[in-house]
């Protein structure tokens, strides 16, 4: 997917245009994003779980060397390997390692973001590997060729006709537009997968310092076929996705549940430690966590953009953001969508590359007020924009926009002296008077403002300042 | 009253001060009637909010300290508008974070720092301006004001006294006009499509005027308002609470 400002704005245009996107868009902010916001109100704990919860997350980056060694040593203790990835492609690699000793053919996967951000998919199909996504919302967008569109429903953008007619198409079955139908059909196809699957890949939503697992939660059990059916398990977890113990680890999976799917805790949930062994029987033969850096030891290096480490992808901030609202999942051109994407994705793609999806927001706060964790998306937003405009070398952003820039310094300049903004002012009040207008409010304005005019009318400047009718107020009266 | 005795100092929005005057004269009048002493320093200009939003902040700082070096003397600053005092309250701490000294002053003015209708209900404990205004009357909670200050309860319960006022909450009164600054401008679109919506609450709401606590959204909703002739009015909510 291209990550320009020109194909955001176009997709988000054709977006806005599709009713029935707009209609499913609606849908889903209305049902789940007051539906959340109840919960966290009635938390047993109190509110305070939450800033609690950012607490944790904050403690377990801060300390991200000791908490990986540590899980990693469990891990190896009980079977399982670990491998430390440090670009999408030595993950990659890793992976397709892994698939090449064990002769594996066939893939079946739960559904991961991760995965997704490192490009794993097409790596295996073009190693001749079978792919199949088993999480429902990702299978129907794989079936289609689409990409994912939102963090938790993949395949929202689909109506249930586009998919009984998809079905149809891929796996001939005959005509329904009735889900329960539908997923049965989609059921049977995934179980010959899953029986035929030589590999499981999976992602981690959280993994234990303490104890040395990963945990996975889904709605459908999907994850659990796809990590116990196949001889081997492949994990992949971005390395921050780590809590120190189990009371932190539950109090974060708990609100991970609320923020996605506005639900206590998700319907399974899996604690995984390595393969089968003699003493407990279930599992795959091998087990292998993947443990991937990928732009992240940059972020935790610096502390303006830490905060961001501490997310856990839920998707909650999608729900609420006005902006993601309109214009839908596949407008971000990334994994990560709504305004986690518009952070993450600068963050690990680019600033420059992705400045679209920092400036493309109207920073209103909403997502910060649904995060389950209180993470201050905004004040990053806030911060990556700064960058941009005046460039960062660590970061590798040039300054963008030098004419924008170039305006608010002559901005800066008018606005420091009164005297040279009142001049201004009443120059603007002729000039005003030459625009078309009509009903006392201006229909069009010149560039730069031009923008404005293209839906809304214009206040005109009035007749005299506030500052003027206070002076004439005050000589009044004295 | 706490701040009875205290000299009040207004904190004009630019947009205020230029597109619309008569608001800060309705706030004024409501003050005055009050009993309060007023102050205005006429040196002001922009406090450097759309300069900070867009990512330009060496110019948002020189604004800001213009704006401290006026203000700091003042026992009470309050402003129409709140996301000018978000601005002033959360940002201009950011803005002076590795300068010691105007970080202190700028902490010393946002702590003075109060929007009209949070200063009138949570300051002065006052609720009840024997205001009259017959209309129906639907409210927008503007972003900066409801999800950075919190201020949410305190205009409702000022409209709840004006006489003869039928308040009619719309649907989604707490989302987004689509306004954000620039991005109006830049993501035209987009901002259109939010807009779009807002607009179609308020009229579905069946309310003849729509109002707020920030010129700067309901001036974006009065653009949409007035381009497709939909017969709502926008006023401040200073205006409906200096209406006899
Ligand atoms: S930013 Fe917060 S709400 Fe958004 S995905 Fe991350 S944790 Fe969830």
């Amino acid at each position: 997917m291209e990550l320009t400002t020109k194909a955001y704005k176009q997709t988000a245009k054709k977006a806005i245009a599709d009713p029935i996107l707009q209609s499913a868009l609606a849908g889903l902010q209305s049902r789940l994003g007051p539906a959340t916001a109840s919960l966290y109100e009635n938390l047993p704990e109190g509110p305070d779980l939450r800033a609690k919860a950012h607490a944790y997350r904050r403690k377990a980056v801060d300390n991200l060397d000791i908490m990986l060694v540590t899980l990693a040593g469990k891990i190896r203790e009980n079977g399982g390997e670990v491998h430390f990835a440090a670009t999408a492609k030595d993950a990659v690699d890793i992976c397709l390692d892994i698939a090449e000793k064990n002769n594996v053919k066939h893939v079946v996967k739960g559904k991961s973001m991760v995965t997704e951000e490192i490009g794993l998919n097409r790596a295996l199909m073009d190693k001749g590997i079978e792919v199949n996504e088993t999480d429902l919302g990702e299978y129907i967008i794989q079936l289609a060729g689409e990409k994912p569109s939102h963090i938790v429903a993949p395949a929202v953008h689909k109506t249930r006709k586009e998919v009984g007619e998809l079905f149809t198409e891929k796996l001939g079955t005959p005509y329904t537009d009735d889900p329960p139908t539908l997923t049965r059909d989609a059921r049977q196809a995934l179980r010959k997968k899953f029986m035929a699957a030589d590999m499981g890949i999976s992602g981690c939503n959280l993994a234990c310092a303490e104890t040395g697992h990963i945990t996975t939660v889904s709605n459908e059990g999907n994850i659990r076929m796809a990590t116990t059916l196949p001889r081997v398990h492949v994990a992949f977890m971005g390395m921050e996705r780590i809590a120190a113990n189990l009371e932190e680890h539950q109090a974060i999976l708990r609100l991970m549940s609320m923020g996605a799917a506005a639900q206590q805790i998700g319907g399974y949930v899996s604690y995984i430690g390595g393969p089968a062994a003699v003493d407990h029987a279930d599992g795959p033969q091998a087990f292998h966590l993947v443990i991937v850096d990928n732009g992240r030891s940059r972020i935790l290096a610096d502390e303006e953009f830490r905060e961001m480490l501490c997310c856990i992808r839920c998707g909650a901030c999608l729900n609420v953001c006005p902006v993601y609202g309109k214009i839908g999942g596949h407008s971000y051109g990334s994994a990560y969508t709504g305004p986690v994407g518009a952070v993450v994705t600068p963050l690990l793609g680019g600033i420059n590359e992705a400045s679209h999806l920092c400036q493309g927001e109207s920073l209103c706060g909403a997502c910060r007020v649904a995060c389950p964790l209180n993470l201050n998306l905004p004040r990053m937003l806030l911060a990556l924009r700064a960058k941009l405009s005046e460039g960062d070398p660590r970061w590798n952003v040039k300054p963008k926009s030098r004419p924008e820039k170039m305006l608010f310094q002559v901005w800066s300049r008018i606005n420091q002296n009164r005297k040279v903004y009142d001049i201004l002012l009443k120059l603007g009040r002729l000039i005003q008077k030459i625009m078309p207008s009509s009903n006392h409010m201006i229909r069009r304005l010149p560039w730069p403002f031009s923008g404005w005019t293209q839906s809304r009318d214009m206040k005109p400047l009035a007749g005299k300042t506030f500052m003027e009718l206070w002076k004439e107020h005050q000589g009044g009266r004295s | 009253m706490m701040y009875k005795k205290k000299k009040v100092t207004l904190f004009i929005q630019c947009l205020v001060d230029t597109l619309y005057p008569e608001v800060a004269e309705a706030m004024v009048s409501v003050l005055e009637d009050l009993g309060l002493e007023l102050d205005c320093p006429t040196e002001q200009t922009c406090c450097g909010q759309p300069a900070f939003n867009a990512g330009h902040q060496s110019e948002a700082r020189s604004a800001a300290k213009k704006f401290i070096e006026l203000f700091e003397d003042a026992e009470v600053i309050v402003s129409p508008s709140g996301s000018c005092v978000n601005m002033v309250k959360n940002h201009y701490p950011d803005l002076f974070s590795a300068d010691s000294s105007m970080l202190e002053r700028a902490r010393a003015v946002a702590a003075k720092t109060f929007e009209f209708t949070e200063f009138l209900v949570d300051i002065l404990k006052v609720e009840n301006l024997d205001a009259r205004f017959p209309a129906k009357v639907t409210y927008h909670d503007s972003c900066h004001l409801n999800h950075c200050l919190g201020i949410h309860l305190q205009p409702r319960k000022l409209l709840a006294n004006i006489r003869e006022l039928e308040f009619i909450e719309m649907k989604d009164s707490d989302k987004c006009c689509g306004f954000g600054g620039t991005f109006a401008v830049k993501y035209a679109d987009i901002s259109s499509a939010m807009l779009e919506e807002k607009v179609q609450n308020i009229v579905d709401s069946g309310a003849t005027v729509v109002t707020g606590c920030d010129m700067s959204c309901l001036m974006n909703i009065q653009g949409m308002l007035s381009r497709t002739k939909a017969q709502v009015k926008v006023m401040h909510i200073a205006q409906l609470l200096s209406a006899k």
